[in-house]
């Protein structure tokens, strides 16, 4: 079992991170959120302390909860206009969005 | 200023005296928040028009359901048909949900007056109201300092007697830490009791719905309203909603409360250790006997949340791509440079930190080391509490461990700001419910808050326990 990170946060996984949250950050912003997820890391990396060998994981805070299973029916739901309501930008009953694909 | 808003019942007793038609009432109403909100901001915006609308509606079926014609402010983050719902961020400006919340719906049922809009921090990332896109909420009881967060703008709105009651959400304390500072009373149900379908997301693993109103009695009515299972969250449970109004007249003689030495440390302000003190002499006074306990995992409870919190969040906030609804930038370029601008300008600093931190943490090779880790020591969080209600029916802690801070006071340092919640985290992570009560206030005339944390379930204990100490303070 890994422990939780003892070396800090570089700027460098810092942009990293933004590059995969979508997110860019100018050069201001990096330094700055490397010091502060620094900071926190540091503290959260007190969770080494506690021996979790044989413990499982939480996957649900009750334990008597179970999977749901439900019939697979048919029943209201919203209709095309309904949901494209708040879309940007739509186009004949689709939300539309930039261009995907680059040009050859 | 009249108090006719101080609660359910001293608000139908002055609706009876008014034989005026609801939409009027709701003139009234608006504008006296209109002006109160004008120091306080307990409101991002509201839609007077809708409002008076909804009250036209009710006048059809005037006196029908328990709530009939009473003001109910909705936190930002709880869809409302129809109506502006922008969760305090810029991201989902615009944004009018096609669908109400599964509350929402129960409190119509019961004839409320649903007056949402109110300010909250940005998807509720915050123990203080004040990363909020629309500004900070003040509160009531000193306008310099902050009321609390993320639900801020519902506490103030009910201590300030804009609202008679209020909905707000908990993911960490965002019900319990703002009801303490604000001098109201807070409820987190257990972990499935309310549902949480059209409440925007911010930790699925956590979130609950819960009411913040002035008295326990209107607590419990609250919470009966609200709660039950609901087909469209498969995480509610499927279990019969007791009348928690029936727990209101109940004794607390030979009840036992748990006294947790790992909150009673240094670090809490002298107001909040001898208010609370004092309040388990109010108990012991009462017939209820208090059993010192440990939980000793405590003060990991922080940081696991700090993990498990961000991590849902990031997973959750992927979904605002300028695509579906809310913001999307005017900026030219591709869709991946799209997505990119429009979650640049729609998200505030607090946002991009839990995301970039939720993301970290659940980032290949990180996975097992930060997220894994943190759902273990959440099993020994729960463990600790599990051992502790063999010994006792329920748990006394502070609410918060400081009273109100300064507007501004903790915005440089996001730990600072994150050990705000280090009481309240722990029923989140263990999903207990767990209530704020207000007892008494400090040296600066500022609001303290004690909790109470029963065993899942034991709704009906806190309310009872709530309710006696609040009619034992007052005699």
């Amino acid at each position: 079992m890994a422990d939780v990170e003892k070396k800090t946060i570089t700027e460098d996984v810092v942009r990293y991170v933004a590059q995969l949250s979508r997110l860019r950050l100018d050069e201001k912003d990096v330094h700055k959120f490397q010091e502060q997820l620094a900071r926190i890391l540091e503290y959260i990396a007190q969770l080494n302390e506690v021996d979790t060998e044989d413990t499982p994981p939480t996957s649900h805070v009750l334990s008597s909860m179970k999977n749901v299973f439900r019939e697979d029916e048919l029943k209201d739901s919203l209709s095309n206009d309904e949901a494209l309501k708040n879309a940007s930008d739509k186009k004949d009953g689709f939300f539309k969005v930039p261009k995907i694909i680059k040009d050859l | 200023m009249e108090d006719f808003l101080s609660g359910i019942k001293s608000y139908e007793n002055w609706l009876k005296g008014q034989h005026k038609p609801l939409p009027d009432i709701a003139g009234f109403i608006l504008s006296r928040i209109e002006s109160t909100d004008q120091d306080i901001h307990a409101f991002a915006r509201i839609d007077t028009e809708e409002v008076v609308k909804r009250a036209a509606i009710l006048e059809k079926h005037k006196g029908k359901g328990r709530l009939w014609g009473v003001p109910v402010a909705i936190k930002d983050n709880m869809c409302v048909k129809d109506t502006l719902t922008t969760c305090g961020s810029r991201i989902l400006e615009g944004f009018k949900p096609p669908y109400n919340a599964t509350v929402i719906d129960k409190l119509l049922a019961e004839g409320a007056l649903v007056i949402s809009g109110a300010n909250m921090d940005e998807f509720a990332f915050g123990s203080s109201c004040e990363t909020s896109c629309y500004g900070p909420t003040k509160n009531p009881h000193d306008k310099e300092r902050i009321p609390g967060g993320s639900s801020g703008g519902s506490a103030a709105a009910v201590a300030a007697g804009e609202v008679v009651a209020a909905l707000g959400s908990d993911t960490g304390g965002s019900i319990r830490q703002p009801a303490s500072l604000c001098g109201v009373v807070g409820f987190k149900p257990t972990y499935g009791r309310v549902s949480r379908y059209g409440l925007i997301a911010f930790a699925s693993s956590l979130d609950q719905i819960g009411p913040i109103t002035r008295n326990v009695e209107d607590c419990a009515a609250l919470l009966e309203v609200i709660s039950g299972y609901d087909p469209k969250d498969s995480t509610s449970v499927n279990r019969e909603v007791p009348r928690y109004t029936g727990s209101l007249s109940q004794k607390i003689k030979g009840m036992k409360i748990g006294i947790p030495k790992e909150y009673f440390t240094s670090g809490i302000d002298k107001d909040v250790n001898d208010r609370v003190k004092e309040a388990i002499k109010v108990f012991e006074g009462l017939g209820a006997e208090t059993v010192n306990i440990s939980l000793p995992h405590t003060k990991y409870a922080v940081s696991c949340y700090y993990i498990i919190g961000p991590a849902e969040a990031s997973s959750n906030l992927a979904r605002y791509d300028g695509v579906h609804y809310g913001h999307r930038s005017k900026k030219a370029g591709d869709m991946i440079e799209m997505y990119i601008a429009t979650r640049n300008e729609g998200f505030g600093a607090e946002a991009k930190r839990r995301i970039l931190l939720g993301t970290y943490s659940l980032s290949s090779g990180y996975y097992e080391a930060y997220y894994l880790k943190a759902q273990k020591v959440r099993t020994k969080i729960s463990d600790d509490f599990r051992e502790a209600f063999k010994a006792c029916d329920c748990i006394l802690t502070p609410t918060s461990p400081t009273t109100a801070f300064k507007i501004g006071e903790r915005t440089e340092d996001p730990l600072k700001m994150y050990l705000s919640d280090i009481f309240t985290i722990p029923a989140n992570l263990a999903g207990l419910p767990a209530i704020s009560v207000p007892c008494g206030t400090g040296e600066n005339d500022l609001p303290v808050g004690l909790q109470l944390m029963a065993a899942p379930f034991g709704e009906e204990t806190l309310i009872r326990a709530a309710h006696a100490f609040e009619r034992g303070r007052a005699t």
